[in-house]
């Protein structure tokens, strides 16, 4: 038992060593908090990434979800920094990221890519897309929400035919622009851990490809789950068209990804380099549960079975069964997902850099570093990701034709 | 005049913010590399950091693990109390006897650092029969010509100096932690007190005053050799070391090029 400083506030900590570890390197430095910062960002990357298939891929079956992907997305993105934000020892220095950026450095790319990606894509994209209901919806609500919406509507009342048609085809072109950027958000984030070379779980070149592929997953399973759950608190029926293109894509996307993460395994045991034996240790013993267990059975073998049996035998299974399959698919994938970067970020500090021994990690309740901020940080999207479906995707009919109606002019574009 | 409020001119205005934004934190950026040059160091005024470079070498065979050194700098440096945060530390190798009829030319390697073996070291648990080998390696900041834990400050809150030291400025480091992440050798640690990173200096408020560091300044056994190589004295202990021995460095297949040199080291110090 040894008392120390932990966030100023003495904790007693029992840290149990294995083997040797360097003595700065006994306590970890990066905690849940930074699993669950690339987790969110997965999460807005991939909900992106769904809303473009519609927009840019044409895939109409997926239209009834186009604006709630990108309202997800929305509302992650908006979270997406404060996990950082509260890591950080000193906070209120956090904008010398972007006001003296260290160029070779990627964390000092975050408040670019950041800035690029909310201000130049989904804002942009949201307000193109949004620009006709919000001249609509102005008029005819009062109250506070009419407000809302004149402010959005930012003077511009212009719904004339080939202003509409401008605008489709400006959204478009985002979304377009808005692909890459969105690779580069998770790729990026994907990279920080990628290029520490100290690092050799870490130290990777896949690791950017992983964490992409990761993320589309991720945020497909969450536009899957957040459908549906919203569909059920509507009382309204599921497209199911939209949940079978759903769950196709789903099941794609994570092929790729299992493909990608067994390469990298493959890569490593063939390679055999002098990490491997700690690495071997790390994954059988300290990650058994949350890589073994988590992470490839139940996040992705199970959900790999479920609905590789729902592209085969599509016919043979009820659709209700379907229904049951894609939403416990999509929780299942989102868990593993999150215990993909539990093992990255956590997994990548429990073994000493001197390749002799591990340290252990045991989550603190309260405090800056402690599971309750990350919990209230996970479910902060959700809550903005309420108001935003309150406020832009109303469940009234007159309003939902109108919605239908503008994604039917984006189809045509 | 009544403003015409047409999605043009919307356009325009975004256009131009965000060009602002770009080009202004351009601007900033360049301000900061020249600010890195004339960053505040706790040298003392009329120092001239290109007249020097400073480097330091040690020498396994000579250390006893007694672990003044370690002492020496947590006091001169203030470092948090605590057996996780040490700017210098020192580790004991025991590297065991092959089992009888193994085909290995060496056993098993236990590696120990008890409080940073600032406490000295307790009898090995090992039988002494069993022991082929053992020795003390200290460690430190390895000042590497490619630091990765420069490469990767996110605001250049860590830099190297034109006399061969990577400094942290405390009051600039935004306390993210990269860098620590980055430093192969466990040489940086998160300080509990000020959380910003911190590490070894040279003790650079002693070095640029004519001092030398701490560590060196208490080694009753001379295994921590430091000296300046643009301005050698006569003798020089550190320019009669590297001529004397042959040399090694840490993790040489990372390229980070580290600058410390460790004489009479063993292929297990990692």
């Amino acid at each position: 038992m040894a008392l120390e400083m932990t966030n100023s506030i003495p904790v007693a900590l029992m840290t149990h060593i294995d083997g040797y570890v360097y003595p700065n390197e006994q306590h970890l430095l990066w905690s849940v908090l930074i699993v669950v910062y690339p987790y969110v960002t997965g999460l807005v990357a991939g909900a992106f990434i769904m809303a473009s298939l519609v927009r840019v891929f044409n895939v109409r079956e997926l239209e009834p979800v186009y604006r709630l992907s990108l309202l997800t997305s929305f509302a992650f993105l908006l979270v997406a920094p404060l996990p950082l934000l509260f890591h950080l020892g000193h906070p209120e220095r956090s904008l010398q990221v972007m006001i003296t950026p260290h160029l070779s450095s990627p964390m000092a790319m975050f408040g670019f890519v950041y800035t690029w990606y909310i201000m130049a894509v989904l804002l942009l994209e949201l307000w193109f897309d949004y620009r006709k209901d919000f001249v609509e919806w102005s008029k005819t609500e009062t109250g506070i929400k009419g407000v809302i919406y004149r402010l959005f509507t930012v003077g511009v009342n212009d719904l004339s035919e080939r202003s509409l048609r401008l605008d489709a085809r400006l959204a478009k072109g985002i979304t377009i622009i808005g692909i890459p950027s969105a690779f580069l958000l998770h790729g990026y984030v994907g990279f920080i851990f990628g290029s520490i070379k100290a690092n050799p779980w870490w130290g990777n070149v896949l690791m950017p490809i992983i964490f992409i592929f990761s993320a589309i997953v991720s945020g497909i399973a969450l536009c899957v789950f957040v459908y549906m759950t919203m569909c059920w608190i509507r009382r309204v029926a599921a497209d199911d068209h939209c949940l079978d293109a759903m769950g196709k894509f789903l099941f794609y996307a994570l092929v790729v990804d299992f493909a990608i993460e067994v390469l990298d395994w493959v890569h490593r045991l063939y390679e055999a380099e002098e990490s491997v034996h700690v690495l071997k240790q790390l994954a059988s013993g300290k990650l058994f549960y949350t890589l073994l267990v988590v992470q490839v059975c139940l996040g992705t073998l199970v959900p790999f079975l479920l609905l590789g049996a729902t592209q085969l035998f599509q016919k043979a299974i009820a659709m209700a069964v379907r229904r049951r399959i894609y939403f416990t698919s999509a929780l299942l994938i989102m868990v593993g997902v999150l215990a993909m970067r539990w093992n990255v970020v956590i997994g990548g500090q429990l073994f000493s850099k001197s390749l002799r021994g591990f340290t252990t990690y045991k989550m603190e309740l309260g405090g800056q570093e402690g599971w309750l901020v990350s919990l209230l940080l996970m479910l902060l999207p959700f809550v903005i990701l309420w108001v935003c479906v309150k406020l832009f995707l109303p469940a009234r009919p007159a309003l939902a034709e109108n919605a239908a109606a503008a994604s039917a002019v984006v189809s045509r574009v | 005049m009544r403003t015409h409020f047409t999605r043009r001119n919307a356009l325009h205005g975004l256009m131009g913010a965000l060009g602002g934004v770009f080009t202004l934190s351009a601007a900033r950026a360049a301000k900061a590399a020249v600010q890195k040059v004339f960053v505040s160091t706790q040298a003392p005024k009329g120092y001239d950091p290109t007249q020097h470079k400073w480097l330091m070498a040690l020498d396994i065979e000579q250390c006893i693990g007694c672990g003044l050194c370690v002492e020496a700098c947590k006091t001169e440096n203030h470092v948090p109390k605590g057996s996780s945060y040490f700017r210098t530390w020192i580790e004991r190798y025991i590297i065991k006897r092959p089992r009888p009829g193994s085909s290995e030319a060496r056993g098993e390697t236990l590696v120990d650092s008890p409080n940073g073996g600032m406490d000295g070291f307790p009898p090995a648990l090992v039988p002494r029969e069993e022991i082929l080998k053992s020795f003390f390696v200290p460690k430190l900041c390895n000042l590497c010509a490619h630091s990765p834990c420069v490469q990767a400050c996110p605001v250049g809150a860590t830099f190297d100096t034109p006399d061969g030291v990577v400094l942290v400025d405390p009051n600039y480091c935004i306390g993210c932690g990269f860098c620590i992440q980055a430093c192969p050798y466990g040489c940086r640690f998160m300080n509990p007190e000020t959380k910003t990173a911190e590490k070894c200096t040279l003790c650079y408020h002693r070095i640029t005053r004519g001092l030398k560091p701490a560590c060196v300044e208490v080694c009753p056994t001379e295994a921590r050799i430091f000296g300046d190589l643009k301005n050698p004295v006569a003798d020089d202990p550190i320019q009669k070391f590297i001529e004397k021995n042959k040399l090694q460095s840490l993790k040489p297949h990372l390229g980070t090029e580290p600058r410390v040199m460790y004489a009479g080291m063993d292929k297990e110090v990692r």
